[in-house]
């Protein structure tokens, strides 16, 4: 079965006002459906502008994006983004309104089936209590769960996550990570997940792309993440690893 | 090596039956005070005092007519018909003007923010025209349009199109990067994007921008009926205004003022306080 992202030699390289800057170098991956991949990697290794290419925000200057098959060619409704952003919520919807805003601007379903639809999905996340409420007046956790929401809702091919949880308190972040696990166990749905986080890379993911800095170029994968487990000490091992992998050429260095 | 011990300490149930005061109600004088809407009407009371002392005082109603003579005046000219007739003549000009400019403001803006060279040019033309009066286009426009509500209109469009524009440019240039990258994750480009995200996700600055674009307009034109206000027979406020100070009816001079000034009262606080009310601040994004 072919894989359901393929991504293989890709360059990304943005202009800022003096110069041009190149993101991530000749990077390869793919991912399978029902994959919780994670990207992992010290800031700078361009993890986040490689899920903006996967989301059809930039456009590589080498390589190529497919998707089913399909190019990637610009941002559609198939690779929901979720971002760190706490206002990635529209603050003039209702929570309800913002998890229906996708399925109505894409028609893909009438209005009554699309309340239907992101009321079942909020009820996933566990936030019936607030449909109606405006986003300013939730956490940021909660906020989060809609956004979780409103890209699960729309059932797209795959869930781009870029660092959801990292502006969130540690024990809000737990909770959120222990929730999106258990919503993969109901749905298996895909998930690109970028994190800095190692620990949070080894709870979320099964796959994990190591990630070096400027420019970022693949440095390892690691595979059967999820056969790790906190309470025999192999998730620490395997932590103490990657950390290990990841500053091994700066350690030297200095 | 040592183990921590965890000891239960529920204080809650313990003390349950000796509740604290969680909530305390608050008196009606309080209550009253903490409403804005009476602290201002309070504030309004006492300046009407003050003018009707000075105005007793001064005993002279052709320099200053108290605030009874005042509220008379306006009375008898409602009761008459003349004051609605002039405040709707004026309004009416006005509702064309405004429209008018926010339409021109909404075409310049969309261009602006779809291409940079549509932005170089609003940048460009609200800076030349913005700190140009109104008012002072009158002459010119009376030479191009004519004694009648063309000219009228046509300042009017200039006071509130670049306010307009200017603001509703700046609100579409804050609204986030999140947020534009989530109305184009959904497929949402062109036309539908500026209604579904930039314009809603922009509001408070488009409003703000309505609101000082209406105050310009309505000053405006109230002083360019001064100037000259009959047309087809009938004139606006300004014009009422200056008719009567050319009777020297000066109660009636005040009661027209104090009409200009009841219906941007009303306008502010009625109608832009209830668009805010259920929207900027609905939303969280306007305290």
């Amino acid at each position: 079965m072919p894989a359901l992202l393929d991504v293989s030699g890709v360059t990304l390289r943005y202009k800022t006002s003096s110069a041009v800057v190149t993101a991530t170098e000749r990077v390869g991956f793919s991912v399978d459906r029902s994959d919780r991949f994670v990207l992992l990697g010290p800031s700078g290794c361009g993890k986040s502008t490689l899920l903006k290419a996967v989301g059809g925000y930039i456009k590589p200057s080498e390589g190529s994006m497919r998707i089913n098959g399909r190019d990637i060619s610009g941002p559609g409704a198939d690779r929901m983004m979720i971002f760190q952003e706490f206002d990635q919520l529209l603050p003039w919807k209702s929570v309800l309104g913002n998890v229906m805003f996708p399925l109505l601007m894409t028609r893909r379903l009438p209005r009554k089936e699309a309340e239907q639809r992101a009321r079942a999905y909020l009820e996933k996340v566990g936030l019936t209590r607030v449909v109606d409420a405006y986003p300013h007046t939730l956490s940021g956790g909660m906020k989060q769960r809609v956004a979780i929401a409103r890209g699960m809702a729309m059932e797209p091919d795959i869930l781009l996550m870029d660092e959801p949880f990292a502006a969130l308190d540690a024990l809000t972040r737990r909770t959120c990570q222990d929730e999106l696990l258990q919503l993969w166990g109901e749905t298996r749905f895909t998930v690109l997940f970028v994190t800095h986080s190692i620990a949070e890379a080894i709870k979320i993911g099964n796959r994990i792309l190591l990630l070096s800095p400027h420019p970022g170029r693949v440095k390892a994968e690691v595979i059967d993440v999820d056969q790790v487990s906190s309470e025999d000490g192999s998730a620490a091992r395997l932590e103490r690893q990657i950390h290990d992998l990841l500053f091994a050429g700066s350690a030297t260095a200095h | 090596m040592g183990e921590a011990k965890i000891l239960i300490r529920d204080d809650a149930i313990a003390t349950s039956d000796t509740h604290g005061e969680v909530e305390r109600k608050l008196g009606v004088t309080e209550l009253l005070w903490n409403d804005g809407f009476v602290r201002k009407a309070v504030i309004i009371v006492v300046l009407a005092a003050i003018w009707e002392a000075y105005g007793s005082l001064l005993d002279n109603p052709l320099l200053f007519p108290t605030f009874h003579d005042t509220v008379l005046a306006l009375v008898d000219r409602v009761r008459d018909g003349t004051i609605p007739l002039r405040a709707w003549a004026s309004l009416k000009v006005l509702f064309m003007g405004y429209a008018a400019g926010i339409t021109l403001a909404a075409i310049l803006t969309i261009v602006a923010i779809s291409t940079r060279i549509g932005t170089d040019f609003l940048e460009t033309v609200t800076a030349m025209f913005n700190p140009l009066p109104a008012i002072a286009l009158l002459p010119l426009a009376l030479i191009w349009f004519g004694l009648g509500n063309g000219s009228l209109v046509f300042v009017l469009i200039h006071s509130v199109l670049w306010p307009v524009a200017l603001n509703t440019h700046s609100g579409f240039k804050g609204v986030s990067n999140t947020l534009r990258m989530v109305g184009r994750n959904y497929g949402l480009r062109g036309f539908p994007y500026v209604v579904r995200i930039l314009i809603p996700a922009g509001f408070g600055a488009i409003l703000t921008g309505l609101k000082i674009g209406w105050a310009f307009a309505w000053r405006t034109l109230i002083a360019a009926e001064l100037v000259f206000g009959v047309s087809s027979g009938q004139g606006g406020l300004g014009w009422f205004i200056f008719e009567n100070r050319n009777l020297l009816d000066i109660p009636a001079v005040f009661a027209g003022l104090l009409t200009v000034i009841l219906i941007g009262l009303v306008v502010e606080n009625l109608i832009f306080r209830t668009i805010e009310r259920n929207t900027v601040q609905k939303w969280g994004t306007q305290s």
